[in-house]
């Protein structure tokens, strides 16, 4: 095994199950108490108390701070997941966002401030993305797709068209496809040209009446411009159809491309990507939603308004909305965070911030191309793609080097996808990475390639310094143990097996 | 301020090896027509001291707001351990081996909902209760036979009005709203059981939007004839103290669990759960964790079930949900271990008793609740504008307006009390109605 790196290493810990800490009388909490206790008894209440673990503070903290040590996070080192943008997440933006706990949406003064606040990250948005109108309410960015999907939906409809495929790009995200689905739509992968970027002349092949919307990501997954988009947006409009542009990897382009200006009708951003907020183990995210003017009216209610006066207010009375997508106004917190991100950086840190991602992943392929395939010559942005097919001849997929990786200290990059790419290992280092940072990860994977040559054994048993070693995946579909309660019952059985 | 690391020497290096000259280079697949050539208009950069000036929030002292979003006490050690930068800063958990934190934090979070539920499994957490109903709709829909949603008009608006947006273009299926008795606030039980069938999905809330608990052993029975049916808890709270959902034998609980150790925050992040028993799994949306083995035998956690979700199902996938609200998902988990049963309990009975206090001086003013049925810690009354927003210049939120979702309600205002509320609160509302 490679030496484990001091800096990264995890703490050889085992943490039992919080519930086997339970015994009746450990926790002792004093809780509010206003009131006098009354009869609940027209509740008609349960008999036994909640079913909860019985625990004291102080087991309740070590438990959960002992898990925490068997994480890897942003502060602890580079974490290349393509197309996830895991750049540092600003603390300063915790601390504001903290300010705005206790304001229940209720609250009308305080609420007032947050609308203005809302309206400044929309401006911002517009701005960054040059679209007309914003919705801040999508809690993620599939969910923002399903809110851009329903816009598009909802216009075609109105218009008294039939339109009901929509195409999307064999490089896509999968939840693509399934927001389509929620929305109505079929719909068609397409494959991307030889030089992976999809072509106008692909496009033409398969347009058509019946085809409604082009959902494209750019840069695209292989971190590669979609340098035809506007031909494509344009043959897109004489079709009738319109284009939606999935925003996961905004960071390439902040103030160096506008969507609006590639001819872009509808996109969502990912806030938990693009401006810094943190991903928190698989949300809090966000997904807001642009338009194009003409498409402004379907978008979700409910709308801030800003009269001349400065006063905000929402708008639910909305004739062509497509509806409300949360049961408030989505992740506030998030979007406080984002717009404290967009305000510290400002229009040249932003612009600074994207020309440095660029810069960060173009310096990874040049160390790293040496060494693994590179499956697209074509020039990339933020992010690019390799294969294990050099490493392939001595058995070693992209797995084994992805869980060898965790020797080395690094959160692998997103491994096998895009599917285009066989075996792909999908790298985006992000702006926030120093050089000695990517030198090391550069180290790594060098050695890594070696190993494949000199030790293949050792990486098909990484990780060996771990919390845990490789994990069966197909045991856990098998067996379905999804709480402690079905582990109990199901501890006869796993010892047999 | 900008998060950058690189020196000019850097750069040089960064360039040298890439073989540009220039930064701009990097951009060259750009074509030149679609290259933002002006400076954004966005102000900054500020610095974090004027940035805590400007971006701060202001919250009124107290209030009785609470209509599916409740301010109730948080333990210091949700924030302490919940902020920690590995619990913070990690992505979903698709590498395993170095995720156990996030796996076994959000595997014990299902543990909780599913016993507190009474359900066999809960999945990793959905947006917000809104959406997790939209979700159990989409997976009822795609039962063989289903044709209707019926929902009960006592569910809480705006979750009703997601359920309209998921639902718009999902073919041949009508959307059905139950209608309430206007004396007790409860559902109308005989426009209930014209509707059932086997064609049908029925959703009902408890405590229904009004804080009304609904007859749930007669709803039970009713729901029993249609083809799929489940329970909307918008009060996780009332969980520790109302009968477990579970016990009425639904086909899915879900609901808002923001209540379990996470802020009111302006109305989000909020915590969709969605429980189901084991029939169900396969279908239900949503990132689920699950216990397995490591190659050396020895017990760890991953996501499971995978072959359900839209990576690898895309367009047959039953939701096109990925991110889910982990993080908070964690605070309940941290939030229920800091309660206990006893504390779950205590906090459930005094906002319940709480309530109770202010509606018996109420009635000794004179002023009757709209509805007569049993309530858990919220109920409706009237109240003319002119003195809510009085009460407002107050700094006292004194309820949510409802007429606009309610027009047959005029006036009406949805009065919540949890156990942050004071007896001093309560005589402060009272002396200004």
């Amino acid at each position: 095994m490679p030496a484990r790196e001091s800096i990264t290493c995890f703490p050889e810990i085992r943490e039992p199950l919080l519930n086997t800490r339970s015994a009746q009388g450990k926790n002792t909490r004093v809780l509010p108490s206003p009131f006098d206790a009354t009869d609940l008894g027209d509740l008609g209440p349960e008999e036994s108390l909640p079913d909860l673990p019985d625990v004291s503070e102080v087991e309740t903290v070590r438990h959960f701070t002992r898990l925490s040590r068997l994480n890897y996070g942003i502060d602890h080192g580079m974490y290349p997941l393509g197309s996830c943008t895991m750049k540092y997440n600003p603390k300063i933006s915790e601390a504001i966002a903290g300010s705005f706990a206790a304001i229940h949406p209720a609250d009308g003064n305080a609420m007032h401030e947050i609308l203005e606040f809302c309206c400044l990250l929309e401006d911002c948005l517009k701005e960054i993305c040059g679209m007309d109108a914003c919705c801040l309410w999508p809690a993620a960015g599939a969910h923002g797709e399903l809110t851009g999907m329903l816009v598009i939906k909802k216009a075609i409809a109105l218009s008294g068209r039939k339109k009901n495929t929509v195409l999307i790009p064999d490089t896509a995200h999968g939840t693509n496809p399934a927001s389509c689905a929620i929305a109505g739509f079929g719909t068609k992968s397409i494959p991307s040209g030889e030089q992976g970027y999809l072509t106008a002349e692909i496009l033409k092949e398969h347009l058509n009446e019946d085809i409604a919307a082009l959902m494209i990501t750019n840069p695209n997954t292989l971190g590669i411009f979609e340098r035809e988009i506007h031909d494509i947006a344009g043959l897109l409009h004489d079709n009738g159809a319109y284009l939606y542009m999935d925003g996961a990897n905004l960071n390439a382009l902040m103030g160096i491309a506008r969507p609006g200006d590639m001819g872009v009708d509808c996109l969502h951003v990912n806030l938990h990507k693009t401006f810094g907020t943190p991903h928190g183990g698989g949300g809090p995210g966000s997904g807001p939603v642009m338009v194009r003017k003409e498409l402004e009216r379907f978008l979700p209610c409910p709308v801030i308004t800003r009269d001349s006066r400065e006063k905000y207010t929402l708008t639910w009375d909305r004739a062509h909305s497509i509806g409300m997508v949360h049961s408030c106004l989505g992740n506030m917190g998030v979007l406080i965070k984002a717009l404290t991100y967009i305000l510290s950086l400002g229009a040249e840190g932003l612009r600074n911030a994207a020309t440095s991602a660029c810069l960060n992943a173009n310096y990874l392929k040049s160390r790293l191309s040496g060494y693994f395939d590179l499956p697209f010559s074509t020039p990339t942005l933020h992010e690019f793609v390799l294969s294990d097919l050099r490493q392939k001849d001595a058995g070693i997929t992209t797995m084994d080097m992805a869980k060898t990786l965790m020797e080395f200290g690094f959160h692998p990059p997103t491994v096998y996808f895009p599917l285009v790419v066989s075996g792909a290992m999908m790298i985006e280092p992000t702006e926030t990475e120093s050089l000695d940072e990517l030198e090391r990860f550069a180290h790594a994977m060098e050695t890594i390639a070696q190993m494949c040559l000199t030790r293949p054994e050792e990486l098909h048993e990484s990780p060996g310094t771990c919390p845990v070693d490789r994990v069966d995946e197909v045991w856990a579909a098998r067996n379905l143990i999804l709480t402690w309660g079905s582990f109990e019952s199901n501890k006869g059985d796993m010892v047999s097996k | 301020m900008s998060y950058l690391c690189q020196t000019d020497e850097d750069l040089k290096t960064i360039l040298d090896t890439i073989g540009i000259d220039s930064a701009q280079e990097v951009f060259s697949s750009i074509p030149v027509t679609l290259k933002y050539t002006d400076r954004l208009d966005i102000p900054g950069p500020l610095d974090e001291e004027f940035l805590r000036k400007t971006l701060a929030g202001r919250p009124s002292e107290g209030g009785f707001a609470g209509g599916g979003i409740y301010r109730h006490h948080i333990p210091a050690l949700v924030d302490a351990v919940a902020s920690r930068q590995e619990f913070l800063t990690a992505y979903t958990p698709y590498q395993p081996e170095i995720s156990q934190g996030t796996l076994q934090g959000i595997f014990e979070y299902q543990s909780m909902m599913a016993s507190l539920t009474g359900m066999e499994v809960s999945n990793a957490s959905m947006y917000d209760g809104a959406t997790a109903l939209a979700e159990a709709a989409l997976m009822a829909s795609r039962l063989k036979g289903i044709r209707r949603i019926i929902v009960t008009r006592t569910t809480h608006p705006a979750y009703r009005a997601v359920l309209r947006t998921y639902l718009q273009n999902i073919r041949d299926l009508e959307l059905v709203e139950i209608p309430f008795d206007p004396d007790t606030g409860r559902t109308d039980l005989r426009s209930l059981e014209e509707a059932v069938g086997e064609d049908a999905a029925f959703f009902v809330q408890q405590p229904n939007y009004f804080g009304i608990v609904e007859p749930m052993e007669k709803i039970a029975e009713i729901s029993s004839k249609t083809g799929f049916w489940g329970m909307v808890i918008t009060e996780a709270i009332s969980l520790g103290i109302m009968k477990r959902p579970g016990s009425y034998d639904p086909d899915v609980v879900v609901g808002e669990a923001q209540s379990f150790g996470n802020p009111v925050c302006a109305g989000g992040p909020l915590l969709g759960f969605f429980c189901v028993n084991k029939n169900h799994v396969r279908r239900m949306p949503g990132r689920v964790v699950g216990m397995t083995k490591d190659h050396n035998g020895r017990d760890a956690f991953c996501l499971t079930l995978a072959t359900r979700e839209q990576h690898i199902r895309r367009e047959k996938a039953t939701s096109n949900i990925c991110s889910n609200q982990g993080l908070c998902a964690l605070r309940s988990a941290l939030y229920l271990s800091a309660m206990g049963p006893k504390g779950l309990r205590t906090v459930a009975s005094q906002c319940a008793s709480g309530a109770r206090y202010l509606m018996a001086a109420l009635k000794d003013k004179g002023i009757q609740p709209l509805f007569g049925a049993p309530f858990f810690h919220e109920f409706v009354m009237k109240m003319d504008e002119k003195k809510r927003l009085a009460l407002k210049d107050l700094g006292i939120i004194a309820g949510i307006p409802i007429a606009a979702d309610y027009p047959e309600l005029p006036d009406a205002v949805l009065i919540t009390v949890t156990e942050m509320n004071t007896k001093e609160d309560l005589r402060c509302l009272l002396e200004n109605l």
